[in-house]
């Protein structure tokens, strides 16, 4: 029952938003109610955390109903220790992005109850799409956070947001019908071996002959590699990012997009298999292309708002990639990615908001010498940026590492290629930041103030998760650990045994003191 | 005792921590606490380091793990450290010159409103280095790798308003980076031969891999130390290092942080016995760097950048030794130490003259400083006769010990390490006498002055381990003491007495400093440096850094460029291009169809969308009824 009641609530929240009269001047009353409500859900994902147990890989605090008998559709949901990793992500930024977003210019202020209410859509439709066990459900709930995106980006974006939500929309509609078709066909198959059911539990087992199951499997990867844009589908999300407001944005590249590395863990693996391992070498190769195509194209961009979004595309590169090498230690990785990811592109985006919005300008040639007259903003963006470029001692470090050590024991060329990444990454991140901070001040760029209070508390909680599971990444990781060795021994896979073992135990210390570490 | 190994790495981490946070009211003290860290630090090494010396010497190494930093799939890796006969040196010269080099910053950042953070970042700086080499796991000496290359780049870019600065701190980063490359592959490839990247446990299983594992770990590793240590062909980012504040260029780019390259090969040593062929491209890194680094020190007019030449050159002796084997590795980190001595001691006195001469860094512009900065003259003069090698300064012992197990490597390797030193003394004579003999080329308006008492202490502390550093050979004690850490050296015939042989060193090294003596003395000392055209053909090469950096831009940066270029141009005319002439295709086709369409993409997403919405709205109105 608490995992309905995690999802419903924001749903809930948006509705009373939508209700609530306007506010005629400053809209305070709106937005104190959105903070709110995001804030109960994050306590309602802590109590969910709570309740969970992180040693077991299955499936937890389970709810089953029949939802439509004659397809086989359930409402049905539960969480492992993957969906619950991306079920406390969404909830720990949507208040993060909710109090950033407070004194967001909107172009119309008559708009901001819609906006909040629309934010709060998303959580509660991303939280469902993480925790649903049913794959209907799943697919509405997935297709139903294009609504709130749509009205997000279209509504409340930069001066080209109808072209980049048109876009957005035709794009993931494309995606999202052909999964619907594989969705269509999977019922075709199951109703032929008795009753039809969508639930997860069943259709792990179900028998499919080999052409069906890859096609089936192209249907669901077509939509979750336009999600969690794979080379060459990416480029809707450059233009979206660019006219989204920060905390758009966020929500969409942090939280929306993961349901699609989401899914190929939850969906595409779990119910083909084979196809998946058919498919391998292609998805593969594609996930290493976006990590150094992501990587140059951020590089050579003058706005910041896309040089994050390639960024993104970079990172979700990685993400892909630990996934389909299909070892446990890369799967580990790529989960702890998606987490990590969204917390260091919510603290990039955000904080690069804040600059873009005093200056007026997403240009990075408009900024230069900020670090002068902001120090703390331009520490943040310094922070922020180390976190991207997966800086040891940061929280991206460790999943990054996870994905390419995994992936090097099975395809030495695959981790060396992407391993190029480290230093494209650094010169995307440095090169941003030499532009906008050092020097002499730019022309201009005098407005660009220091931090207030409200922006550094939203900024702070993203910041010290980011250093905190730099060093103590462990807690998340008992967690993913159990639900993805399911999903590797499903697939009939298991991670490489060293060559040469050492004579030594490798972990063996003489002495071990629990005590306070040094960081 | 030795678990509380941690505090040496808490201390000064806490403290940075602290000094970043606490704001401008701890602006009057933040320098204090900063030194007080990292001299907390250093009491605390020389109390274990007394310790580690009661102990038998087979008992010597303490581990110690204080949580499991990362567990997933079959990847396990402690926060591990390890501290034993070859850290504890280091945790020595760490903290020893590391705190020097903060009591000598109060002074000489006294003026900058910025202090508090610029100690802050120093203070980060010992943490993160303290970790690379207390690390007991190649991913945590990684974490302490990249930890001083984010304080190298704080450091270098302190003054962010020099866009010099900024630009030189950002390549340092890229430049290590590259080098990071090997550094994270070879922790990869570990994990996959031997499932641990304990440094222990890999090192122990090293002997039992195939030639082609350790020589590849070999490699990989080197690339890592070639970023890290400014080895060629990694070397570029060094000299434009020296824009950051001086006590950063003596403590970071002198004596710590560059030479942690060769503390990554002497601590995989087990890896580099195992292949001759990576041991023989250490070797010859070292060698070319070392001469490169000398050839540059010749040329260059700005002190500091003489001296990173000077720097470079010296690290090649180090790796050299190192790639010699057991025969090397002790020598290496001997010379690794009296170069920390010495060469912190002569940056730390070039920015004492920098103080005095209007931080005009120029030596043209100098000259007759003797008499001006007696304190800094006397402690340079130190520096300057030991890093020649003259006996019995410090520098004599360590490079006469390098030389000497070159020469019994290979007769060439021998007499290229033999004409090094002759290069050296050369080098390092001209930048005395231009600096504080010959006479005055000052601009106007400059008012030489000796440095204050809170800068020319931690010169003449520094000073005087350059004059008697080399005590640490006394009796063999630093060979026999790391010997169980490296491993036991065979003693090499040479086919000279070594007494010979180190007269022989004597009189190149005389050679060099009569050759600087006549090439300089002899006529006055141009004010302003000559034109390109007017030098020779290696005067003018040394200037421009041996055409490094126009190498680096021929071959990587302008092709990066034009690619990065290209694809911007691809990604919107190419893929998005061809995406949106789709749509637009389908509308043309479908207006011709039906008129009454729009033929705006808007529309028809729109009537998908709605269509989407009606099925979830019938599915739902199927379930409810």
């Amino acid at each position: 029952m608490i995992l309905s009641i995690l999802a419903a609530t924001p749903i809930a929240g948006a509705l009373i938003l939508a209700l609530l009269p306007r506010g005629t001047i400053d809209h305070t009353r709106a937005k104190v109610v959105a903070l709110g409500v995001s804030l109960i859900t994050l306590v309602l994902s802590l109590v969910v955390l709570a309740q969970y147990e992180p040693t077991s890989g299955g499936y937890q605090l389970t709810e089953e109903h029949t939802w439509i008998k004659a397809f086989g559709a359930h409402y049905s949901v539960g969480v492992n220790g993957i969906a619950i990793t991306l079920v406390l992500l969404t909830t720990i930024l949507v208040p993060i992005v909710i109090l950033a977003s407070f004194d967001d210019r909107l172009p119309d202020p008559k708009g901001t109850n819609a906006y909040f209410a629309w934010m709060l859509a998303v959580e509660g439709l991303a939280l469902g799409a993480f925790m649903a066990t049913d794959v209907f459900l799943f697919y509405v709930l997935f297709e139903a956070t294009l609504i709130p995106l749509y009205f997000l980006i279209g509504s409340f974006g930069g001066p080209n947001r109808s072209y980049a939500a048109v876009k957005f929309l035709i794009y993931n509609l494309v995606g999202g019908l052909l999964m619907l078709a594989a969705i269509v066909g999977l019922y075709v198959v199951s109703s032929r071996q008795g009753d039809p059911s969508y639930l997860l539990s069943d259709l792990k087992n179900l028998d499919m002959g080999q052409n069906t199951e890859r096609l089936l499997f192209l249907g669901f990867m077509a939509a979750f590699a336009i999600k969690a844009p794979l080379w060459p589908l990416h480029t809707w999300l450059p233009d979206a990012a660019k006219e989204a407001t920060p905390g758009t944005s966020v929500l969409m590249v942090s939280v929306v997009d993961k349901i699609g590395t989401f899914g190929m863990i939850t969906w595409c693996l779990n119910l083909f298999p084979e196809a998946a391992d058919w498919a391998r070498p292609v998805i593969i190769t594609l996930a290493v292309i976006s990590i150094i195509y992501g990587a140059l194209l951020a590089i050579g961009q003058d706005d910041i708002r896309r040089l994050i979004a390639f960024t993104s595309v970079s990172h979700f590169g990685f993400i892909i990639l630990g996934i389909f090498a299909f070892t446990s230690t890369s799967m580990a990785g790529s989960t702890l990615y998606m987490f990590n990811h969204g917390l260091s592109t919510a603290a990039l985006f955000l904080v690069t908001g804040i600059m873009v919005s005093r200056r007026g300008s997403a240009r990075i040639s408009d900024f230069g010498g900020v670090q002068k007259i902001a120090p703390i903003m331009s520490g943040v963006v310094l922070l922020a940026g180390l976190s991207s470029l997966s800086l040891p001692g940061l929280a991206p470090f460790v999943s990054e590492f996870l994905v390419l050590a995994g992936t090097f024991t099975v395809s030495i060329p695959a981790a060396a290629v992407a391993t190029l990444g480290i230093v494209l990454a650094a010169l995307y991140i440095l090169i941003m930041y030499q532009r906008t901070m050092t020097g002499p001040l730019a022309d201009g760029a005098e407005g660009v103030t220091e931090l207030q209070p409200r922006e550094i508390a939203a900024l702070t909680p993203a910041i010290m998760l980011i250093i905190g599971l730099g060093f103590f990444p462990q807690p998340v990781l008992n967690a993913i650990n159990p639900a993805v060795d399911t999903v590797v021994s499903h697939i009939g896979k298991s991670d490489p045994t060293p060559k040469t073992p050492t004579p030594i135990d490798g972990s063996a210390t003489e002495s071990s003191s629990n005590g306070e570490g040094g960081h | 005792m030795f678990d509380l190994q941690w505090l040496l790495i808490a201390i000064p981490l806490a403290s940075g921590a602290l000094l970043l946070i606490w704001g401008k009211e701890s602006d009057r003290f933040g320098h204090l606490i900063g030194t007080a860290a990292s001299a907390a630090s250093f009491v605390l090494g020389v109390v274990l380091f007394a310790n580690l010396l009661g102990q038998d010497s087979e008992e010597r190494s303490h581990a110690v793990s204080l949580f499991t930093w990362i567990d997933a799939g079959t990847f396990h890796v402690e926060m591990s450290f390890v501290y034993d006969q070859l850290s504890a040196l280091f945790v020595l010269l760490i903290t020893g010159v590391g705190t020097l080099i903060h009591v000598y910053s109060i002074g000489y950042m006294e003026h900058d409103e910025r202090r508090r953070r610029f100690f802050a970042f120093l203070n980060l700086f010992i943490a993160a280095m303290l970790t690379l080499v207390l690390a007991g796991d190649y991913l945590v000496l990684f974490l302490g790798w990249e930890g001083v290359g984010l304080a190298s780049y704080l450091l270098i870019g302190f003054w962010q308003h020099k866009p010099t600065a900024a630009a030189a701190a950002k390549k340092a980063f890229v430049v290590n980076r590259v080098g990071d490359i090997g550094m994270a592959l070879a922790i990869m490839l570990m994990f996959t031969q031997f499932g641990t990247s304990a440094i222990a446990a890999v090192n122990a299983a090293a002997p039992g891999a195939t030639g082609t594992v350790t020589t590849s770990l070999g490699l990989l590793l080197l690339l890592g130390a070639c970023g890290k240590s400014a080895q060629v062909p990694l070397q570029s980012w060094l000299l434009d290092a020296m824009e950051g504040p001086t006590p950063v260029s003596a403590l970071i780019h002198a004596a710590t942080m560059v030479t942690a390259g060769v503390y990554l090969v002497v601590r995989s040593n087990a890896i580099f016995d195992a292949s001759q062929p990576a041991r023989t491209a250490v070797i010859v890194v070292g060698l070319v760097t070392l001469l490169a680094g000398a050839w540059i020190g010749c040329a260059k007019d700005d002190i500091k950048k003489a001296l990173a030449g000077s720097t470079m050159s010296q690290i090649g002796y180090m790796m050299l030794a190192a790639g010699l084997g057991p025969a090397g590795y002790a020598f290496a980190i001997f010379h690794l130490i009296t170069h920390g001595f010495f060469k912190a001691n002569m940056f730390l006195g070039a920015g004492s003259v920098m103080h005095g001469m209007n931080d005009d860094v120029d030596m043209r512009h100098y000259g007759g400083l003797r008499t001006m900065m007696p304190v800094t003259f006397a402690t340079f003069g130190l520096g300057y006769l030991a890093i020649i090698g003259v006996p019995p300064f410090a520098g004599f012992w360590s490079k006469d010990k390098i030389i000497e197990a070159a020469f019994g490597e290979n007769l060439w390797v021998g007499l290229a390490a033999l004409l090094g030193a002759g290069v050296t003394a050369f080098y390092m004579t001209r930048l005395m006498i231009m600096t504080f003999l010959s006479e005055k080329r000052w601009r106007e308006d400059v008012h030489p002055h000796e440095s204050p008492r809170v800068m020319t202490w931690p010169l003449i502390a520094l000073a005087a381990l350059s004059a008697v550093g080399g005590i640490l050979l006394l009796g063999d004690w630093i060979v026999d003491w790391l010997e169980p850490v490296v491993g036991h050296a065979e003693h090499h015939e040479l086919a000279v007495p070594a007494i010979v042989l180190t007269l022989i060193i004597t009189l190149v090294v005389a050679l060099g400093v009569a050759a600087a003596v006549l090439f300089y003395r002899r006529e006055p000392i141009a004010a302003e440096t000559p034109a390109d055209s007017s030098v020779s053909f290696f005067a003018r090469a040394g200037r421009h850094e041996l055409y490094g950096n126009e190498l680096n831009d021929a071959v990587i940066v302008r092709p990066t460029t034009h690619l990065t270029r290209f694809l911007v141009w691809f990604d919107g005319k190419g893929i998005d291009g061809f995406v949106t002439g789709l749509a637009d295709r389908l509308g043309d086709t479908s207006q011709f169809l039906r008129k009454p369409q729009t033929g705006y993409v808007r529309s028809y997403a729109l009537t998908m969308f709605a269509g989407v919405v009606i099925v979830v709205l019938c599915l739902l109105a199927v379930t409810l009824a």
